[in-house]
């Protein structure tokens, strides 16, 4: 096989037009799979961003996040063993200027300062800053991307109108940090929204509650001890890791890993069904000259290898391209929408699981024309007229 | 003067296994473009379903939905004495106060189950609405008493008539399940009595939003304006049909992911109909030689070719459809990230969508046959002719 390789090359240079065809054809198509693939994996497999966040489980009610539960349970929990800091977390909602204009719309998280840079130890933020923000009741931070998409400075004032919680806030900008996965968010101070609310039904009650806990390995167990020592009260909980926690939420885009499974094989399809098409022509192409080799002593092993070793050298190539495609691409898709999803950027391992697919796919693809190359009778090949 | 059309679909007919393998490639690109399509469609029908042209939804200032909507008594009030708004037979304004929030069911497609919107509402609130009991009877207020739509009644097991679900500070029976139109978004909702609701959540006085009925549809405007311009107790109007049309958007996700996988597969396609149909032109030298002695012009060549690529990629179209076609009326659900619960809709392979699908076929092969028929119309008419 390895002598005839110069022989595999010039032939795959011969119809150079053709052989470029179907390498562009699968590296668009392997393009596709591997965004599909990096997709998947960033969406239902997701990397803790940070290693906090391998030690971080979320608390809610048990019904829905959208049910209020005591304020009070922030204590209990924090008294469980293994929990090293617990901050209550609201989702704060409200508007920003227009909300029509998509620009305004980022997230906006209550919670206890403090507690918070405790329990999220990747929200990085310079001494004075943090000093700052722990100080001022009515301060707030932001990520630096949504900073620079506003044009904020430090000192910014920030209304935000309520709409879950019927209140406006007035905040100053005090410090800014970047999230690991690149979301544009804000915080603001538990306490400054609590006396801002009228007395009733919204106060002292939290959406949520996020733990940190000593160590990955404690987490079931912490998870476990919160929902049980819940368990009798009026507002049952619920406790899942982050990683969890965020997998629900991609649950909710509907049955999408039957979408991409689906749409991951019918591409694959795509491919085989191009591939095997070009071996196909090249080879009833060829029909005279394969009778040729075979007078001048090739084997029909070695007209099969021939012809499977060409489609597997447009396989490889056409993996190559489709690779550094789909890592162009995702690289253009990250920065496209960066705020709103955090789009993979395909990896080096995934890369070449595309490369090992084009080849693998040509190969299976170029099996049944070459099985017909190196059976076809000498004598009618020869007399073949195209 | 063209050359027979007969010449096309023998050429192709003689060349099976390519012309089935270029097609089904084309077909794939088109099955996934076709049921992007009919995802969008059938949200967009169900959304479109749902609401009655005569009524408005008043929801605070700035909010896009109920979820995160307060609404004050105040403005109840006020829109219970407005002379627009119509009124049943016994004089009570068609006027209802609504409490939305959303529970945790598990279903068919999750055991982690999926949120569910619960709707509070007075007993006036139902008569406002054209729902038809299918099967039990409406809750009784003061009671924890549900009814579920259609679509939760056959997507999520707890919720069947007769069954529990727990929330708030208790069980509630479901007493009835109502069909709200052929598909309307109601479908996905649970229904239950307002003042246990607010009691069982602590949130006496609470409401999300408030439908009102006017009396003729000239009232509609006007109103929308006057609530506008009075900046009546921080609330904002809109009809209900247009709050729910504003819904679709949350199949965007599916749908710009669809659209995006149908486009590169179909770039995909287009290069391998190229090499079929440059294989075809290299062939068929010596057919394209004498087809110009005989007269035809260089231009009829050209039309030719692209029509047999065009032929070609009509039949992957067709396979395309048929391919997606099983999946016409099949009921799924997906997230409303307004609602932040799930709606159920069924997909709709109409013939608008399968036009589109057989468009989007051509346009394949016409992006595909072009380069190859203009080389094939570009043949030195002797040179073909020497060739064997």
């Amino acid at each position: 096989m390895i002598q005839h390789l110069p022989f595999i090359l010039h032939n795959a240079m011969r119809n150079r037009r053709r052989s470029l065809l179907t390498i562009a054809s699968m590296g668009v198509s392997l393009c596709l799979l591997g965004l599909l693939l990096s997709l998947y994996r960033g969406l239902f497999m997701p990397e803790d961003s940070s290693p906090a966040a391998a030690r971080r489980l979320i608390v809610r009610h048990r019904v829905s996040l959208m049910q209020v539960m005591p304020v009070s349970y922030k204590e209990r929990i924090k008294s469980i063993p293994g929990v090293v800091a617990v901050t209550s977390w609201q989702w704060f909602g409200g508007t920003y200027k227009d909300a029509r204009d998509s620009k305004n719309f980022f997230a906006r998280f209550v919670a206890d300062p403090k507690e918070m840079l405790e329990v999220r130890p990747e929200m990085v933020l310079s001494a004075e800053q943090r000093e700052a923000f722990l100080r001022q009741r009515t301060s707030c931070i932001a990520t630096n991307s949504l900073m620079k998409k506003l044009g904020w400075k430090m000192g910014e004032r920030v209304t935000l109108v309520g709409d879950i919680f019927p209140v406006t806030v007035e905040l100053k900008l005090v410090g800014s940090y970047d999230e690991p996965d690149g979301s544009e968010n804000l915080f603001f101070h538990w306490d400054y929204l609590q006396e801002a609310l009228p007395p009733g039904n919204y106060r002292d009650v939290v959406g949520a509650f996020l733990v940190l806990v000593d160590s990955p390995e404690h987490v079931p167990q912490v998870t476990k001890a919160i929902d049980a020592k819940f368990a009798n009260s009026p507002a049952q909980s619920k406790s899942e890791s982050e990683h969890d926690f965020i997998l629900s939420f991609v649950a909710f885009l509907g049955n999408l890993k039957l979408f991409l499974a689906a749409v991951c094989s019918a591409v694959t399809f795509t491919i085989l069904l191009v591939c095997a098409n070009t071996v196909a022509m090249t080879v009833r192409e060829r029909t005279r000259e394969t009778a040729i080799l075979r007078t001048l002593g090739f084997g029909p092993v070695e007209i099969f290898a021939l012809v499977l070793g060409e489609a597997g050298l447009l396989g490889v190539i056409g993996g190559g391209l489709g690779a550094t495609l789909a890592w162009g691409v995702s690289v253009a898709f990250r920065k496209w929408m960066a705020g709103q999803f955090p789009f993979p950027i395909l990896g080096v391992d995934l890369g070449l699981v595309l490369i090992l697919a084009g080849l693998v796919i040509a190969v299976a693809s170029a099996a049944a024309p070459a099985w017909f190359a190196s059976r076809q009778n000498v004598v009618e090949s020869l007399r073949y007229a195209g | 003067m063209g050359v027979p059309l007969r010449y096309n679909f023998r050429s192709l007919m003689d060349r099976k296994a390519t012309t089935a393998m270029t097609a089904a490639g084309i077909a794939l690109a088109v099955a996934v473009l076709v049921i992007s399509l009919a995802l969008i469609g059938g949200l967009r029908a169900t959304f479109a379903a749902t609401g009655n042209p005569l009524q408005l939804i008043i929801l605070r200032k700035g909010v896009t939905s109920e979820l995160n909507s307060t609404v004050s008594q105040a403005a109840l009030q006020e829109f219970r004495t407005k002379p627009q708004v119509a009124m049943l037979p016994d004089g009570q304004p068609m006027v209802s106060p609504e409490l939305v929030t959303a529970i945790n069911l598990a279903n068919v497609d999750s055991a982690a189950g999926m949120n569910v919107t619960v709707r509070g509402m007075l007993p006036i609130g139902l008569a406002m609405r054209e729902v038809r009991m299918i099967q039990g009877v409406a809750f009784t207020p003061g009671r924890r008493e549900v009814i579920v739509g259609k679509s939760i009644a056959q997507r999520y097991p707890d919720a069947h008539l007769g069954g529990t679900l727990r929330f708030a500070r208790g069980t509630w029976n479901v007493v009835g399940v109502f069909e709200g139109g052929e598909m309307s978004a109601f479908g996905s909702e649970i229904w239950c009595d307002i003042n246990q609701l607010r009691s069982d959540q602590g949130r006496l006085g609470d409401m999300s939003s408030v439908l009102v009925r006017v009396k003729d549809r000239a009232a509609i405007a006007p109103l929308i304006q006057e609530v506008k311009n009075k900046r009546l107790a921080d609330a904002e109007a809109m009809t209900e049909q247009a709050y729910y049309a504003g819904m679709t958007v949350s199949g965007a996700p599916l749908e710009t992911l669809g659209l995006m996988v149908a486009g590169i597969m179909a770039i995909g396609s287009a290069f391998g109909t190229m090499n079929t149909m440059y294989a075809a032109v290299a062939r068929r030298g010596r057919e394209i030689g004498t087809l110009r002695a005989l007269g035809f012009s260089r231009w009829s060549i050209l039309q030719s070719f692209m029509f047999e690529s065009m032929l070609l990629s009509l039949v992957g179209g067709i396979f395309g459809c048929l391919l997606a076609l099983p999946l016409n009326n099949v009921t799924t659900g997906v997230g409303n990230f307004a609602t932040f619960s799930e709606v159920a809709f069924a997909f709709r392979v109409s013939w608008g969508v399968m036009l589109g699908g057989l468009t989007f076929a051509v346009v394949i092969g016409g992006l595909g046959g072009f380069l190859p028929a203009r080389a094939a119309s570009r043949r030195d008419l002797i040179t073909t002719l020497r060739e064997y």
